[in-house]
């Protein structure tokens, strides 16, 4: 291993239990480190963190506005609260922005977030219409809502490839996919936030379709969704003909066959048939991250 | 390297080296995950210095490119190493204390000058002369390789004269400093860990030499071994052309496909007596066999273990039933065994697997349940206690060095088997796409918006001389054989050098325009280097040829 | 990089226009004509290739401003020449209201829907405009022009306000104001721009002015004359002082920063100039977009100099050899004035790499915004320069260490920089005599909205409101005053019976006000308040930029709420909506990344809980 040097340990106080942390680490590491469940939704543990959804925020003594906890590192005598007022105003005000304007139906611990916290999305109203030129709207240019209608981000399904399929309709905006794309693990920069504000969308440029743009199908964006916004065709297929089995499905875990980089495959099959392919977060090699013909390229064995 | 043969570095230590010389390799596209721990140094500040006749994928991302021609490799090579010496930027203390030859190495080199260089490879000298002093000057630094310098008629003295560069800098066996070829196949660094190459047995212990070694597997096994090295690929092929070799067993290989002067490779496996083929597909080699013996997906319907690129065994697990009659590899083995009179039982994987520990020092250490519990292990792990290696050949920084001095090889520069003339004016190099892999045996069963079929990639220059345009299906030919393609003009090529790729072999059969020219100590032909012609199909046509 | 790029092809005027702004390209690789010797076997697309991304701001605006809209042609090349992929140009360029990625026509008028503008007839003339030309957006009938609301435009004192941009070589932006249905009429269907009004401010000529003596008085082109006026003394003054007796001065000053924090500007820059890394750089925030801000804008473009002057002893003083002036978009004459001023300066090498011949360097680049209230936020300033969309950071770490370039990064507001040659000339503790204790120095505030002569003002800490409301002449027309908006849109409501407010950043705090950015914008009993809070409700929702959740949709829940308390048809009742909004106010000030969530309930719940708007007390 690189040289470095050995990491101290600071102490903070998390809802009045000290815990111990290495000097870096963050206020969610201490949380979980004393076993305080914090809700997240755009934290990735493969990805810098974004901390744009805000559910995780936690009070710090002394400090005028809350702290997301996945990014704030820890300073030694911090005193942290996770359970106040104003922390379970905020994650309950945010499950319930997020609720009444996203389609969070396949989003795995949102329901749950937001019954803990007694979020009512319903006061906003019921859903508006969606937005059929969500995709090219202006920056600083809205019209004027009558407030009888909720806003949402509701937009067509995106299906342009044979791969997977894109539902901006249950995309929270976490970052976590133009991430991944770009600098953080695939360079390849396919996809960027375009736009501003609420109108703000995961986009190619133009709006291009996929195979017009730079993506290389590494399928490393569908990893690290939080939402199932991004989705194999085959989960996507399997889903709209009810299908979809996760009672039934095995995770194995194998080694890719194609080039020498042994990259990690995790195979989800349902039925003896591979219906998704994941790679382990937490594996030195390849971090989560695959390449096409690993993400993708399995259909051998299912055809012959 | 210097004995065992695999890469001295893991992949994360090049996300915290400074200088970065990718040779011959379009890891971008053919290995794409390791591109990302590339690209994790290159933000963390390492210079990258891409050397590929195509400004690749890879070379895109460069602070150099070095657009060298095919095969002048050595030349180059040499021409760096000279300008460093000459420029006193040599790692002095390292050569004269782990290293050995080098006196005669530094003569071998002195002709190479920046200008002769420049001559050879042309690649202007100022950029030559960048890499080479960015190179010796990093405080680390490495090397990383692929087919670009073994797919060559001189492909081990490619090789050897990289890894001179690398003993001249210092740059081996340190963190972050390493000489790493990238394996093309998920196994074929575990192949050779497991003996199957012709020198070896498991372990790299050597079937000649190692008469200790030897004894031991012959009383593990209770048989004699031959001492004698067998053939490789190319010398079996010379041996079925002198009729020496009538017998052939293909276990999940496509040589009807994917051999150079594939004519020539599918008249002596016809003319075989006997080829059994034992393979997930009815390949275009299983085709022309006697016995075809459905196998199983090694990677997903088996169990047992690969190792990659970074030397790490790690565990491959079923996951799927292989469909109809198809079975699994070992038992296909296993039976095949017992009903030529040796009852084998039917071991699984991981007994195989504990034989194997037991005969090979290197792999002593991996018990399966450590290979899990640590996500792989990095050889040589002689014990149960041992964490694996990530990095090797840190004993040439002892003071003083353990072991052997790790010795400088002569190499010498030599063009290309086949040289371009009037008739073959363009150099046909191969190489791999992203999407796509060997000859599609598997990559052709999933479609993606990136499977665009084969073509005959063009730099705009040709194309303007031959009067050809983007999509037009021309006849490109060799002295060995002719197909036709649609042509695709390519800004990374240069006048004189196209680019096709093996993937899409019932479409385009590219192996008919490749040259076996081979080189006699690693047996891989030159795919990177023949001579072709390049005609418009219609002015034939109007010409009645 | 391994760029993918489309086919399209720029124009030759795209590829002009962005050749101009970057120089010709260095390869083929970089768009340039294909060399076939050399461009096939060499090419450099590393580090030093994608070092240019902070220069895709400029870029986008020079195709802007020639072709009207950016292509997908001109994109491409951008992204060529600079190595930016397309997808992140788009998204840069699809961040900013300034910048269209759909086809625009060459001529487009921005009026201004804000609310200075409004008490000055906007709403009138921009319905005219619907009437006569049809919804924003729509092309006239020569398809040569369009018109678009605007956000302030930052020209409250002469509200109604427009800006004209016409693209092509040269493009032209003129601001028109005060304005009129017919005067924009008169420019969609190809008119020129009136003369632009020159620079005045109400006090001119009053020997007690300080940061504002020059302006209207001193001719803002001539450095000569600047020099006449005491310029460039301070400077002389700053480098007998050496840099560390610079930021002992401004420590003794007890300067504040004047863009909204009130942060210890000395503390500010004693931090950048200890920092061990290289470079330092200094920023100067001109994104002067708050709604009724207008200060700034009458400093840069009646007093030039003084902020080149001021930021070359910021420089000095900070280590910074390089600086940028963040300038928002909506300033033409600001920039012109600016350009011509720092231009001036290096002729006469009071920039550049021997300043003064003092062996010091130092220089100046102007950033051109692109319409993006967020922007003003200093983090969102560090972006928007990288080349990246104008998204804030989190902090920490914060600017002193990981500023722009992640470099030691001192930013400074323009009225705080300039208040430093008031603190040099008079030294630090001579400077502090003005003032209160807790807030030294003069103070510009911006009075807008119903007063009779909207501008401009200085006037030392401790005028109250009432004060500030006398010097401008009272409520126009003597009317009623029915509230103050104190500090923008950003800031709060005052009642009529708080105009002995102590305008000192103590005073504010204590009445849980603040003085923000220094908007002092008056409405009478005419105004229809709940439409006001529309508006300011409207405005937060389009600048959010949209990172965090509790701003980019509680932004756009307030807004909701507001329109069914104006339409009635509440759900819950008024009360239930009122406290919705309070609650949406608190997860937004509580849980936003940035200030702009966390103010933008500020307005609008001061006017309920100050007012009584809804209520039954205000109207």
């Amino acid at each position: 291993m690189t040289p470095l040097l050995p990491k101290r340990m600071i102490e903070v106080e998390i809802d009045g239990t000290p815990v111990r942390v290495f000097e870096g680490q963050t206020l969610l590491d201490a949380c979980r480190k004393v076993g305080v469940d914090t809700p997240t939704l755009c934290y990735g543990d493969t990805l810098e963190p974004k901390n744009a959804c805000r559910v995780c925020v936690v009070e710090v003594e002394g400090a005028r506005v809350l702290a997301p906890s996945c990014s704030r590192k820890a300073e030694a005598g911090m005193k942290v609260r996770t359970d106040s007022d104003r922390v379970r105003h905020s994650r309950r005000m945010v499950m319930e922005l997020l609720t009444s304007s996203v389609d969070l139906s396949t989003t795995p611990d949102a329901a749950g977030y937001a019954e803990r916290y007694d979020a009512r999305p319903d006061r906003y109203g019921p859903a508006a219409a969606p937005n059929p030129d969500r995709d090219r709207l202006r920056a600083g240019h809205h019209v004027e809502p009558d407030g009888d209608t909720a806003a949402t981000v509701a937009s067509a399904l995106k299906d342009d490839n044979e791969l997977y399929v894109r539902d901006y309709g249950k995309c929270i905006l976490c970052y976590k996919c133009v991430d991944a794309c770009g600098s953080q693990h695939q360079n390849t920069f396919a996809i960027s936030i375009a736009g501003r504000g609420f109108d703000a969308r995961i986009s190619t440029e133009h709006a291009i379709e996929l195979p017009e743009s730079a993506c290389v199908y590494c399928g490393n964006c569908i990893q690290v969704c939080p939402t199932g916004a991004l989705m194999f065709r085959s989960e996507h297929e399997h889903r709209a003909a009810g299908t979809w089995d996760e009672a039934a499905q095995t995770v194995t875990k194998t080694i890719c066959p194609y080039c020498g980089v042994g990259c990690n495959v995790e195979l989800h099959v349902q039925h003896n048939e591979i219906v998704k392919v994941t790679s382990p977060a937490d594996h030195d090699v390849t971090r989560g991250n695959l390449c096409i013909k690993g993400r993708f390229g399995f259909q051998h064995v299912q055809r012959r | 390297m210097f004995g065992a043969g695999g890469g001295t570095s893991s992949y994360e230590e090049i996300e915290h080296t400074d200088v970065v010389l990718l040779w011959g390799s379009n890891a971008r596209n053919a290995h794409p995950i390791f591109f990302h721990h590339l690209l994790k140094g290159v933000h963390n500040g390492a210079r990258l210095y891409v050397v590929d006749p195509r400004r690749t994928e890879s070379a895109a991302w460069a602070d150099g490119w070095l657009g060298l021609d095919v095969g002048s490799d050595v030349a180059l090579s040499h021409t760096m190493a000279r300008e460093i010496i000459a420029a006193g930027l040599h790692n002095e203390t390292f050569v004269r204390r782990a290293t050995s030859g080098f006196d005669e190495y530094r003569a071998h080199v002195e002709p190479f000058t920046l200008e002769e260089g420049e001559r050879i490879t042309g690649v202007p000298a100022a950029m030559i002369r960048e890499a080479a002093h960015a190179f010796a000057k990093a405080d680390r630094a490495m090397i990383c390789w692929t087919l670009g310098i073994t797919e060559h008629h001189n492909g081990v003295d490619n090789v050897l004269s990289l890894i001179n560069l690398g003993l001249l800098c210092g740059h081996v066996g340190r963190y972050g400093s390493g000489l790493n070829p990238l394996r093309g196949q998920n196994n074929v660094q575990g192949g050779g860990d497991m003996g199957a190459i012709p020198n070896k047995l498991s372990g790299f212990q050597d079937i000649e030499s190692d008469h200790e070694a030897r004894g031991r597997f012959e009383a593990a096994w209770d048989t004699t071994i031959r001492p004698t090295h067998g053939w490789h690929l190319t010398q079996m092929f010379h041996a079925m052309e002198t009729g020496e070799l009538r017998t052939l067993y293909v276990i999940g290989e496509n040589p009807a496909q994917s051999e150079a002067d594939i004519n020539r490779t599918r008249r002596l496996l016809a003319d075989l007596d006997f080829m059994v083929v034992q393979d997930l597909f009815l390949t275009r080699t299983a085709e022309l066999a006697d016995v075809v013996l459905p196998g199983s997906a090694s990677w997903c319907e088996t169990e047992g273990t690969v190792t990659n690129s970074e030397r790490r065994v790690q565990r491959v697990r079923k996951a799927l039933d292989p469909p109809g009659d198809a079975r699994d590899d070992m038992w296909i083995l296993a039976e095949i065994a017992r009903r030529l009179g040796h009852d084998w039982g039917h071991p699984t994987s991981e007994q195989v697997w504990d034989e194997l520990r037991s005969l090979s020092p290197m792999h002593a250490g991996m018990r399966y349940d450590r290979l899990e519990a640590l996500g792989g292990i990095q050889w040589p792990c002689p014990d149960e206690h041992h964490p694996g290696s990530p990095i090797l050949h840190e004993r040439l920084w002892l003071d003083p060095v353990e072991g052997m001095l790790a010795p400088f090889s002569p190499t010498v520069d030599q063009r290309p088997f086949e040289a371009l003339d009037d008739t073959y004016p363009i150099r046909l190099t191969t190489g791999r796409r992203l999407e796509s892999y060997n000859t599609g045996a598997q990559t052709g069963r999933y479609s993606s918006p990136l499977h665009r079929g084969e073509s005959l990639d063009l730099s705009p220059e040709d194309a303007t001389s031959l009067g050809v345009v983007d999509g037009e299906v021309v006849r490109v030919s060799s002295r060995r054989g002719a197909v036709e393609a649609p042509v695709r003009v390519d800004e990374a090529l240069r006048a004189g050098l196209a680019f096709m790729t093996f993937h899409f072999p019932d479409e385009v059969d590219v192996n008919q325009l490749t040259i076996d020219a081979t080189d006699p100590r690693s047996g891989t032909a030159e795919f990177k280097a023949c001579a072709i012609r390049v005609d418009r199909i219609n002015v034939l046509a109007a010409t009645g040829d | 990089m391994d760029l993918t790029l489309t086919d399209a092809p720029p124009s030759e005027a795209e590829r002009d226009a962005v050749d101009r702004v970057l120089g010709p390209p260095a390869s083929g690789w970089d768009g340039g004509a294909r060399d076939s010797t050399v461009d096939s076997r060499i090419a450099h697309g590393g580090h030093h290739a994608r070092g240019r991304r902070h220069e895709l701001l400029p870029a986008l605006w020079a195709v802007q401003e020639r072709a009207g809209f950016i292509s997908p042609g001109a994109l491409g090349y951008i992204c060529r020449r600079l190595t930016v992929p397309p997808a992140e140009a788009y998204g840069v360029a699809t961040f900013y209201a300034l910048l269209s990625c759909e086809p625009r026509p060459p001529r487009v008028v921005h009026v201004c829907e804000d609310l200075a503008c409004r008490c000055a007839g906007s709403q009138d003339l921009i319905a005219q405009l619907e009437e006569q030309v049809g919804p924003e957006g729509t092309l006239t009938a020569d398809g040569a022009a369009t018109w678009f609301r605007s956000p302030c435009l930052g020209q409250c004192d002469r509200a109604p306000a427009a800006m004209l941009t016409v693209a092509g070589d040269p493009a032209t932006e003129d601001v028109l104001a005060p304005t009129s249905a017919g005067a924009v009429l008169a420019v969609l269907r190809g008119g020129r721009a009136p003369a632009p009004p020159g620079v005045a401010i109400p006090q001119q000529g009053d020997p007690s002015l300080r940061l504002l003596r020059r302006v209207g008085i001193v001719d803002p082109a001539s450095l000569d004359d600047y020099r006449a006026a005491g310029g460039y003394q301070a400077l002389r003054n700053a480098v007998s002082l050496g840099p560390e007796g610079v930021v002992r001065e401004v420590k003794d000053a007890r300067l504040m920063g004047r863009g909204g924090a009130a942060f210890p500007t000395g503390v500010k820059w004693e931090a950048v100039a200890r920092q061990s890394a290289r470079p330092h750089y200094l920023i100067c925030n001109a994104d002067e977009s708050e709604p009724g801000t207008f200060k700034d804008r009458a400093i840069i473009e009646g007093d030039p100099y003084a902020l080149v002057e001021a930021m070359t002893i910021a420089g000095y003083a900070t280590g910074s050899e390089h600086g940028f002036i963040y300038l928002r978009g909506e300033y033409p004459a600001a920039h012109h004035a600016l350009h011509h001023a720092i231009a001036e300066a290096r002729s006469r090498g009071l920039l550049g790499a021997d300043v003064m011949g003092e062996g010091f360097a130092f220089d100046l680049e102007i950033r051109k915004g692109a319409g993006a209230y967020i922007c003003g936020e200093e983090t969102a300033i560090f972006n928007s320069i990288e080349g990246l969309r104008g998204e804030p950071r989190n902090k920490p770490p914060f600017p002193v260490t990981h500023g722009v370039f992640a470099k030691p990064t001192a930013i400074n507001n323009v009225e705080t920089l300039v208040n430093v040659l008031e603190i040099l000339s008079r030294g630090g503790p001579g400077y502090a005599e003005t003032g209160t204790e807790a807030s030294t120095g003069t103070k510009l505030f911006c009075l807008s909205g119903h007063v009779e002569r909207p501008g401009t003002y200085e006037v030392p800490f401790g005028a109250t409101l009432r004060d500030l409301l006398d010097l401008a002449g009272g409520v126009a027309g003597g009317r009623p005053l029915q509230t103050i908006l104190l500090g923008g849109a950003a800031g709060g409501f005052v009642r009529p019976d708080e105009l002995d407010l102590p305008l000192t950043m103590e005073g504010a705090r204590a009445a849980n006000a603040t003085l923000g950015s220094g908007v002092i914008m008056a409405f009478d009993d005419t105004v229809d308040l709940p439409r006001l809070l529309m508006r300011i409700a409207a405005f937060f929702r389009s600048e959010s930029c949209g990172q965090c959740v509790p701003c980019r949709v509680g932004t756009v829940r307030q807004q909701e709420a507001v329109a069914r308390l104006l339409s009635g048809r509440t759900r819950g009742g008024v009360d239930g909506e009122l406290a919705l909004i309070a609650e949406l106010g608190q997860v937004m000030r509580d849980a936003s990344i940035c200030g702009l969530g966390q103010t933008a309930s500020s307005a609008i719940e001061s006017a309920i809980t100050r007012l009584g708007v809804f209520s039954g007390g205000a109207r």
